[in-house]
């Protein structure tokens, strides 16, 4: 590793990075917008990068910046990655959307791909994953599981990745309890612990016996055991450190597979711009495993979600389904569009509180 | 013994020369840092200060080195007025953040119209965003002779709410899809902030450091408010004397720094950023208290501390790419550099001696 | 909306957890600044002493141990500022931001191999009978020693500054250095003194977050609450009890505000979390009236030769 560091930086200095002594090795660049102890969104993104320095050994060359924040500092970095010779750019934040478009023009035979924008190109594509899959599952189980029947939910901010999740849970754990309830707080921050911490204690202090959360510290989870007998999910990564109780289960980023499917495109000459969206089925979204706190019966209907969702058989928004203010939205056996979850900014009937703006 | 005895006068010599031992120093300590880090030291050092400026692609990172300092320049330049009379605002980074908003708000109201009113338009709501924000703290003390480090500190944190706030309802891109961010302006040529020469990296904010820079130069040196600012600072009994209005002081240097903040978050929101976003701020207002300082609170010194702190941004991106070093270690390479700064600044205003003290 | 939902014993109770990494860091810098030094630094030496107090509970097993290895790291790292600003005669506003940025580097340097991991418990103190209490029960008697220790230390400081000698001292350096140089008192070294006791508090508090109030190990963790309790000294017009009073109000402002929100309350979220800065302004205003407090030599220093 430091030999190759030490050769690398020898062929920096001369000048040669991006000339023809290193032609047969694809270079591959992750721009993080946290660090990579963050334990959560940018850890997962790093073991995606080093899935594919794995599977690919010396024919792939990666280099990340971490701790980037949005905007001009986040174009620079990736010019700079595409002057010093990358073939591939992964920028691994919604707010990269438009610098990663801005670059992209500038380098027409870099290929981009950006993590769940909604702008592409010729050589940008763009990727995500369809998370609220994993929320059906949790829903599920957080369901079944509540004696209070009050599940919280730690909100991040109120955007439509989150607002997907909240519905597509509650339409899940309503549908094996008729009476449970959601106490939604939204933290209005992707990053504090402290806050975390505090809010998971609150919603437990308000009854609630299961936490959901869309922040990726593992503070509720500490909580929630300190609170006894509460359960919670893994948020990002497994957070098995915490099973088998509170955390019975997880939503796991699994950027591996698609990294390493992408970067081969690109040595193999057959990337082109596209936009992906997968969720359980092609390995995007992990379930974490469901621990032994979960009865046998509930882990059963939990896994049954899990492969109907995993082989298309079932989508987590089908119809009959109402808006919150009781307006229909999704007729019986009908599903929902991708064009209205990308946007999802209202939420189902049930589901008590406004989405803040 | 070895003590310290105050020069009379500050030497020259030695504020030219203590930048540049104090860079030394800390290349020599971050070199230690990086080898003990597995890292190769020496390539760590050119790289974060030979390849911005000399390196292969400096052509594209000189002209960043002005888009990375220029708002650091332009705030630091009004907060230097205000330190130097001992008015501590320390709350810059949410004039910037409510100069960004205004701005970009009074230029969407206009979307999308074409006309060449708009981006000046948008200039002036900018400042007056964020003077506006500046004047709370000026207010509150001059009226209640409340703490204006604390009171402008805290609106940075209220700053941040709103502008969580503006970003998720109302300046929320309407064809963004429900996504939190206002439209982007650099696609909206009246309101974009764009290079004036194309791969240049001068845009409008780059000037306005420039002009901020000879502004404050000749106001301290030939006008009155420079000389009472001044006068303040160093002698505050003498002011009084000197019939210095305090409360005047304090609303025209709390005014100016937080007008200067807004301006470089209009910059920046106009230009380079191109839109509000709930992360649209990244501690310009605080890194810009560290550079005033650097720079000894003059005008030029500013100038070259912001260009300074630009180089260990840039140089140290290119580091953590090339050579995989943590950003951590970066932060803590550029905290080194601080402390050697501050530290062989000791040079600039005493002498070391060695012997027994004279008796006086 | 559902108000009931809301335990005001349970609220009491967090809010005093939420409150004590506050507290903690806000009376040492308050003995700091009453020795006339401005350490802006706090934030850097909590996050500091947070890692250091984490990786040392997780390798040595115990909690307690961790906290005072915190102490040490946080009074450590307070001694670059000592350097800087004692015998440097650095500017104090620019030293201690740079503390801030060095400090949050290297505890990201130092905690890269602990992230993910769970420290081991601290378990509250159970009194029999006291703890089982109705009402008090939870609020006065089922803590972690550490936030008994935060209200001790409050009393402890408390006393010091009114009725010591040690306090005398170090008002009357705060005060005026240049008498005090003269009455034959050691000026620089008891701001030193008070700077690494401010560190070691400083310490305490971050250990506190990532021991037992979050409890983990993640970069950047103390998210900005160093630059509260700064706030908070302010304040508190330097004076102790007003700081406990001050760490309440602002630890409870967040807690209260998302238990309003969990109990459905309607109020524009963004709105409720400026409302501790927006108190802390309104109430400073209201203070203002007693300009008596602040150290008259804060922020400048002392060069003997003078």
């Amino acid at each position: 590793m430091k030999l190759t560091n030490l050769l690398t930086s020898a062929a920096v200095a001369l000048g040669l990075a991006a000339s023809a002594a290193m032609a047969d090795t694809t270079k591959v660049g992750f721009v993080y917008v946290g660090p990579v102890g963050d334990g959560g969104w940018t850890y997962e993104h790093d073991q995606g990068r080093k899935a594919v320095e794995a599977e690919f050994g010396d024919k792939v060359e990666t280099v990340y910046v971490e701790n980037v924040a949005e905007g001009p500092d986040a174009e620079r970095v990736m010019t700079q990655m595409a002057l010093e010779g990358a073939d591939l750019i992964f920028t691994t934040s919604f707010g990269y959307m438009d610098p990663t478009i801005n670059v992209a023009k500038k380098f027409p035979n870099v290929k981009f791909e950006h993590a769940t924008g909604y702008k592409r190109a010729d050589n940008v594509s763009t990727y995500s994953a369809r998370f609220y899959e994993g929320r059906a599952v949790q829903g599920t189980i957080a369901g079944h599981m509540t004696e209070s029947n009050i599940v919280g939910y730690i909100g991040s901010y109120p955007i439509p990745e989150v607002v997907r999740g909240i519905n597509s849970a509650y339409i899940h754990a309503k549908k094996v309890n008729p009476d449970v309830q959601f106490k939604i707080v939204w933290a209005f921050t992707w990053f504090d612990p402290a806050k975390e911490a505090d809010a998971a204690k609150v919603l437990i202090e308000q009854g609630a016996d299961v936490i959901l959360q869309h922040t990726d510290s593992t503070a509720p989870q500490a909580a929630a055991q300190a609170a006894g007998n509460v359960i919670t999910f893994g948020q990002a990564s497994d957070m098995a450190e915490y099973g088998p109780k509170p955390r019975v289960s997880s939503i796991i980023d699994d950027w591996a597979p698609y990294y390493i499917a992408r970067t081969r495109a690109v040595m193999d000459g057959t990337w082109e711009s596209k936009d992906t969206w997968d969720g359980i089925g092609a390995g995007m979204v992990g379930i974490g495993e469901i621990s032994d706190a979960v009865p046998a019966d509930v882990k059963e209907a939990a896994l049954a979600i899990k492969a109907s969702l995993a082989d298309g058989s079932y989508h987590a928004f089908t119809g009959p389904l109402k808006k919150q203010d009781g307006s229909d939205w999704l007729a019986d056996g009908e599903t929902a569009d991708d064009g209205t979850l990308a946007g999802m900014n209202f939420y189902v009937e049930g589901l008590e509180g406004d989405i803040p703006q | 013994m070895i003590r310290l005895e105050k020069r009379p006068q500050p030497s020259r010599a030695w504020s030219m020369a203590t930048p540049l031992v104090a860079v030394l120093a800390t290349m020599l300590f971050g070199g230690l840092l990086f080898a003990a880090l597995g890292k190769p030291p020496v390539e760590a050092i050119r790289t974060i200060f030979w390849e911005p400026l000399f390196g292969e692609f400096a052509f594209y990172y000189r002209p960043q080195l002005l888009v990375k300092g220029a708002p650091l320049v332009l705030i630091a330049i009004g907060l230097s007025l205000g330190f130097r009379a001992g008015i501590w605002n320390i709350g810059a980074e949410g004039q910037y953040i409510m100069g960004a908003i205004c701005g970009a708000g009074a230029g969407l109201a206009f979307y999308p119209a074409v006309s060449f009113l708009i981006f000046p338009l948008m200039v002036v709501a900018g400042a007056l965003g964020g003077w506006a924000w500046a004047m709370i703290p000026a207010v509150l003390k001059t009226r209640f002779g409340t703490n204006e480090i604390l009171v402008s500190l805290m609106l940075v944190y209220v700053a941040e709410q709103f502008l969580a706030s503006v970003s998720l309802g109302l300046l929320k891109n309407p064809e963004g899809f429900g996504f939190p961010g206002s439209r982007n302006l650099q696609s909206w040529d009246s309101a974009h902030n764009a290079e004036l020469i194309a791969g240049s990296g001068m845009h409008w904010g780059v000037v306005a450091a420039l002009i901020a820079v000879i502004f404050a130069y000749v106001l301290l040196n030939r006008h009155m408010t420079g000389y009472h600012i001044r006068l303040t600072g160093e002698a505050p009994r003498a002011a009084k004397f000197a019939g210095v209005n305090p409360t005047r002081l304090v609303l025209f240097c709390l005014g100016t720094s937080g007008a200067l903040a807004g301006l470089a978050g209009l910059f920046e929101v106009s230009g380079p950023s191109g839109q509000i976003t709930i992360d649209f701020n990244v501690g310009y207002g605080f890194t810009a208290i560290i550079v005033a300082f650097l720079g000894r609170l003059h005008p030029v010194g500013i100038l070259l501390a912001g260009g300074l702190m630009a180089l260990t941004y840039i140089g140290g991106d290119i580091a953590q790419s090339n050579l995989q070093l943590p950003a951590a270690a970066i932060q803590v390479f550029q905290g080194m550099l601080l402390f050697f700064l501050l530290a062989f600044d000791l040079l600039t205003n005493f002498r070391i001696a060695i012997g027994k003290p004279e008796v006086a | 909306m559902d108000l009931s939902a809301i335990n005001p014993v349970l609220l009491i109770a967090s809010l005093m957890v939420a409150a004590t990494p506050l507290l903690l860091a806000a009376i040492g810098e308050l003995v700091v600044e009453k020795s006339g030094v401005l350490n802006l630094g706090v934030e850097g030496m909590m996050i500091t002493g947070a890692i250091a107090g984490f990786a040392t509970a997780v390798e040595s097993g115990s909690p307690l141990l961790g906290f005072i290895a915190a102490a040490f790291a946080g009074a450590a790292l307070s001694i670059l500022f000592a350097i800087l600003t004692q015998f440097a005669q650095a500017n104090q506003v620019a030293s201690g931001l740079s503390l801030t940025l060095f400090g949050l580097g290297l505890s990201a340097l130092m905690g890269q191999s602990y992230v993910g991991i769970k420290p081991p418990q601290m378990g509250d103190i159970h009194i029999p009978v006291l703890s089982d209490l109705p009402v008090v029960g939870p609020i006065i008697f089922g803590h972690d020693i550490i936030l008994y220790f935060g209200i001790a230390l409050t009393a402890a400081v408390w006393w010091v500054l009114k009725y010591s000698r040690i306090g005398l001292v170090l008002r009357a350096v705060g005060e005026n250095h240049d008498a005090a140089h003269a009455l034959g008192y050691k000026v620089i070294r008891i701001r030193i003194a008070a700077i690494m006791f401010g560190g070691a508090c400083a310490g305490l508090g971050g250990a506190y977050i990532s021991l037992i109030r979050v409890p983990q190990w993640t970069e950047g963790m103390t998210a900005g609450i160093g630059w509260i309790a700064l706030a908070l000294v302010v304040f508190a017009s330097w004076k102790p009890w007003r700081a406990l009073l001050g760490a309440y109000l602002f630890g409870g402002v967040t807690v209260v505000q998302l238990n309003l929100q969990a109990a459905g309350v309607a109020i524009p979220v963004e709105y409720l979390a400026m409302s501790p800065y927006l108190i802390t302004i309104i109430v400073l205003v209201i203070l203002s009236a007693d300009k008596s407090s602040a150290p008259a030599s804060l922020g400048r220093n002392f060069h003997a030769s003078r």
